[in-house]
């Protein structure tokens, strides 16, 4: 078998309907963009999924680890006062 | 299933007190129905047996297209034509999805189709058997992805995200193929001539065992399911969903006046099931040994497909570069004026 370079990874974003926004729906391998746009159009929006498409190279992509999961997101919990919930208004004041 | 030779580790599996600190937490996670995701930690053994079940998986959709790929150019209408080009478009699709599900746990498309095409990895041992007629493709549709459909539902709620992710999509789009593939078997079985109708039946015939074969071995045989349930990387045993589909295939072969090619098939009053004869074990050890009518064949077609359009793969890839390499050239250009 000859040695050959694979093609990128790429991520792929679909929105669904107008309105709507573009949302991941899995990956693909491409040489370039302009032909992973082509292989997304092929391979996820066969049934109607799509009305636009949006790729990204899969090395492009920053995340954050699941080991950051406490200082990211704990600090929030405690945090109901973000909440419309939080503040009990009488009645008399109506819908607020 | 379509991966339904899995060898998974052979050890027992190992109570939450044994486990280390990590390995407990990953099995709570899994016990509370949590989703592991590629970046979580996951047992080195977990991510092994993922990698070749998913692997396999992946291969059969994609081998899954010859024995149907062969009648594309034979159906008989162009109604049906278009059809089974669709169905057979979805598989290589499905195949793709895993893939990409199987890279997240760490090994390129290249290194699988390279263990695919130097035996290393399997795939199931239904797509070893001949399409000899065009009732096949109805036969195909009807028992085959019917088999595939039962196994894959359950696997949507599988540990693994990506993997269930791609399950999800797939169980969405197969569902049209097994009722093309019935659709068939009613225009042979039930509205066709004598001619069409034996050649129905004698379909049902030859892809009746090789269809329960798909479920993988019995269960008494099947030594390595309990770890793969502990993950939930497995989540129905292959009797339990073999007796499944026979209890729901029966009464799909009655309609189409056809028969089941089994003198012990009777409906159990007292377990309210079908009792059946299971697949010759024998012959599935060897066709999984690659003694398959079209082994041989089936692994030819894909290697050929593979080289043969390796200066495609290259030459899109140079191109790419290419294009690249003149578009930073043209920016840098325009900044410096």
């Amino acid at each position: 078998m000859t040695e050959t370079k694979e093609w990128p990874l790429w991520e792929i974003f679909i929105r669904g309907q107008h309105g709507m926004s573009h949302r991941h729906v899995g990956s693909l391998h491409a040489p370039d963009a302009e032909r992973a746009i082509k292989n997304a159009r092929d391979v996820y929006t066969r049934r109607n999924e799509g009305t636009s498409i949006w790729v990204v190279e899969a090395s492009a992509i920053s995340a954050s680890s699941p080991s950051d999961k406490g200082p990211l997101y704990e600090p929030s919990t405690d945090k109901v006062y973000r909440h419309p919930t939080f503040y009990k208004l009488p009645d008399e004041a109506g819908n607020m | 299933m379509y991966a339904q030779s899995i060898k998974s580790t052979g050890r027992a599996v190992q109570s939450l007190e044994d486990m280390s600190a990590e390995d407990r937490e990953f099995q709570e996670r899994i016990d509370r129905g949590e989703k592991i995701e590629p970046k979580d930690y996951m047992p080195e053994a977990y991510r092994k047996n993922l990698i070749r079940q998913i692997g396999q998986h992946a291969h059969s959709e994609i081998v899954g297209q010859l024995p149907e790929g062969n009648w594309i150019t034979r159906a008989p209408t162009l109604e049906r034509k278009a059809n089974l080009l669709a169905k057979v478009q979805d598989e290589a699709g499905h195949g793709l999805y895993l893939y990409c599900a199987a890279e997240t746990l760490g090994v390129s498309r290249d290194e699988l189709f390279e263990m695919l095409h130097n035996g290393r990895m399997k795939y199931s041992s239904i797509f070893n058997y001949p399409t000899l007629t065009w009732a096949d493709m109805g036969a195909v549709g009807w028992l085959v992805d019917g088999a595939a459909i039962m196994n894959q539902v359950p696997l949507q709620r599988t540990s693994y995200g990506p993997y269930a992710r791609s399950m999800v999509r797939i169980c969405k789009e197969e569902s049209f193929h097994q009722r093309q593939g019935f659709h068939i078997m009613i225009a042979m079985a039930k509205k066709g001539n004598a001619d069409q109708k034996r050649m129905a039946q004698d379909a049902l015939n030859r892809f009746w065992y090789p269809s329960l074969m798909m479920f993988g071995p019995s269960d008494k045989d099947s030594v390595h399911s309990a770890q793969s349930m502990a993950w939930k990387i497995k989540m129905n045993s292959n009797d339990e969903l073999r007796q499944k589909f026979v209890d729901e295939t029966v009464p799909q072969a009655q309609y189409l006046g056809l028969s089941i090619p089994d003198e012990n098939l009777k409906w159990n009053e007292a377990t309210e099931h079908y009792d059946f004869t299971g697949p010759d074990w024998s012959e599935f050890d060897d066709v999984l040994a690659g003694n398959g009518p079209c082994n041989t064949d089936r692994l030819e077609t894909r290697k050929k497909a593979w080289a043969d359009g390796a200066w495609v793969r290259e030459g899109m890839m140079a191109h790419a570069e290419k294009k690249a390499i003149a578009a930073k050239k043209a920016q840098h250009k325009m900044a410096t004026g």
